[in-house]
């Protein structure tokens, strides 16, 4: 088996450089790369693309390169939680695109895939839609979306293998897996890594071959963002 | 008396159907779960990856790795499933979801739905709303029938960015509900104690009414 490990975080985040453009996995903050935006931080990489669902909170995930401006632009669906990232938004100082989530999914998974582009309902007749080539199926109008581009793709899973494969948990799969292999460089982090031979191949979710580099993460912090909890009877 | 927002959930959880797979949105759709019959099996469906979503975990149980799309923690029931996000939206968009609950800023009476941006003063994003609108076949609406100035939600055309075109179906509002048809607003169902009249006040759209306008019952 091709070994992907690295052995940390420094080496796994080897190559970032200024003005890329970053992928990163995670719904809220469930299922982020914890690790490699901590070293995102320290290395201060300025004027990134970062293509995520969401922008964090104040001081946590993305929130964290956001109170440093390392981020120029932001592809998200949803931005809601970030007082810091409207303010920046707002006043102009943050270049953001907001596109629909199911459309920000399978531009991954085009990226993934080898797909160019696609064509998708969401977004037609928004302003979504502008500049966008557009065209009927079924006597229904279509948007034609494009596959993303990006340098590096940081996803965050369960557990893995030397080898690369990847399992999640819970709904912190989420974009994670449509991310792997869909920038030129494939960064997981994960909660257990594994010797090679560890798993069931029937319960891998994404083959190492969409892997780069692999590394145990550590000190998992996986904050909750709305707590709701009911009584025991 | 207008509805509160629980009883706009207990209305919308009567049009929750035997062998449904229902998405819920944020806010008042969230809570139709509460209200939907025990005799009737229904999945409810989060778009971050979560069918067969359950209650919200007792004290001490919950889990950071088992939100809904409101980043709530939540439980799963007996034979839920987790999937990624595309495989997420190949349910939504391939119309494998039955009914669609979301919440509205402003509906226009062609249908158009606008929930996603004020401009210059809120901007969240549509999250998986634009391709839930773009797709489902049966959406209903949740919603506030005026602003707080008390100015009608329910317009002619709306001014606010839209979510998207022709697809809104049926409102339930704090006053009434209403069923959307060839370009007009038709009242079916009013609020206990809610006149016509104040129906009429508070919908800048074309309003049809005809016959006999029963109260909502629960």
């Amino acid at each position: 088996m091709i070994n992907k490990t690295v052995p940390d975080v420094q080496e796994a985040c080897r190559g970032v450089k200024d003005g890329m453009t970053f992928m990163l996995g995670g719904f809220g903050l469930s299922g982020i790369p914890e690790n490699t935006i901590a070293e995102l931080v320290r290395l201060n990489v300025k004027e990134v693309t970062c293509i995520s669902n969401n922008a964090g909170v104040d001081e946590f995930g993305l929130g964290l390169l956001l109170q440093k401006k390392q981020i120029r632009k932001m592809i998200s669906s949803y931005v809601g939680e970030n007082a810091e990232f409207e303010r920046q938004m707002l006043s102009g100082e943050l270049e953001v695109e907001l596109i629909p989530q199911g459309t920000l999914a399978q531009r991954c998974r085009a990226a993934q895939s080898g797909i160019p582009a696609f064509y998708t309902p969401a977004g037609y007749g928004t302003e979504v839609a502008q500049d966008k080539e557009s065209r009927a199926f079924n006597g229904k109008m279509h948007l034609l979306e494009y596959a993303f581009n990006a340098d590096f793709a940081f996803v965050k899973a369960w557990k893995g293998d030397a080898a690369g494969n990847l399992i999640f948990k819970g709904s912190a799969r989420n974009f994670n897996p449509n991310m792997c292999g869909a920038a030129k460089i494939t960064v997981a982090e994960v909660e257990e890594l594994v010797p090679v031979g560890s798993f069931d191949p029937n319960q891998i979710h994404i083959p190492g071959i969409f892997i780069q580099r692999i590394f145990q993460g550590n000190n998992y912090e996986k904050r909750i963002e709305q707590l709701t909890v009911r009584k025991r009877i | 008396m207008a509805l509160s927002k629980e009883q706009i959930a207990q209305r919308i959880a009567k049009e929750v159907k035997d062998g449904y797979y229902v998405n819920l949105g944020i806010g008042i759709p969230t809570l139709v779960a509460n209200f939907v019959r025990k005799d009737i099996e229904v999945d409810f469906q989060s778009e971050n990856g979560v069918l067969g979503m359950g209650p919200f975990p007792f004290e001490g149980d919950e889990d950071p790795d088992l939100i809904n799309a409101g980043k709530q923690t939540i439980t799963a029931l007996p034979g839920a499933s987790f999937f990624d996000s595309a495989m997420s939206f190949s349910m939504i968009r391939g119309q494998h979801i039955d009914l669609t609950i979301l919440g509205a800023m402003e509906v226009s009476q062609n249908g158009d739905i606008a929930n996603w941006k004020i401009p210059g003063k809120m901007v969240k994003g549509m999250g998986g709303a634009m391709d839930l609108v773009a797709s489902a076949e049966n959406i209903i609406v949740a919603m506030m029938h005026t602003n707080r100035a008390g100015d009608s939600k329910l317009l002619k055309k709306c001014s606010l960015p839209l979510t998207g075109v022709n697809c809104v179906k049926k409102i339930v509002s704090n006053l009434a509900v209403l069923e959307i048809v060839n370009n007009s607003f038709h009242l079916l169902e009013r609020a206990p104690g809610v006149s016509i009249e104040e129906i009429k006040k508070a919908t800048e759209g074309n309003l049809i009414i005809e016959g006999d306008i029963p109260e909502i019952k629960f």
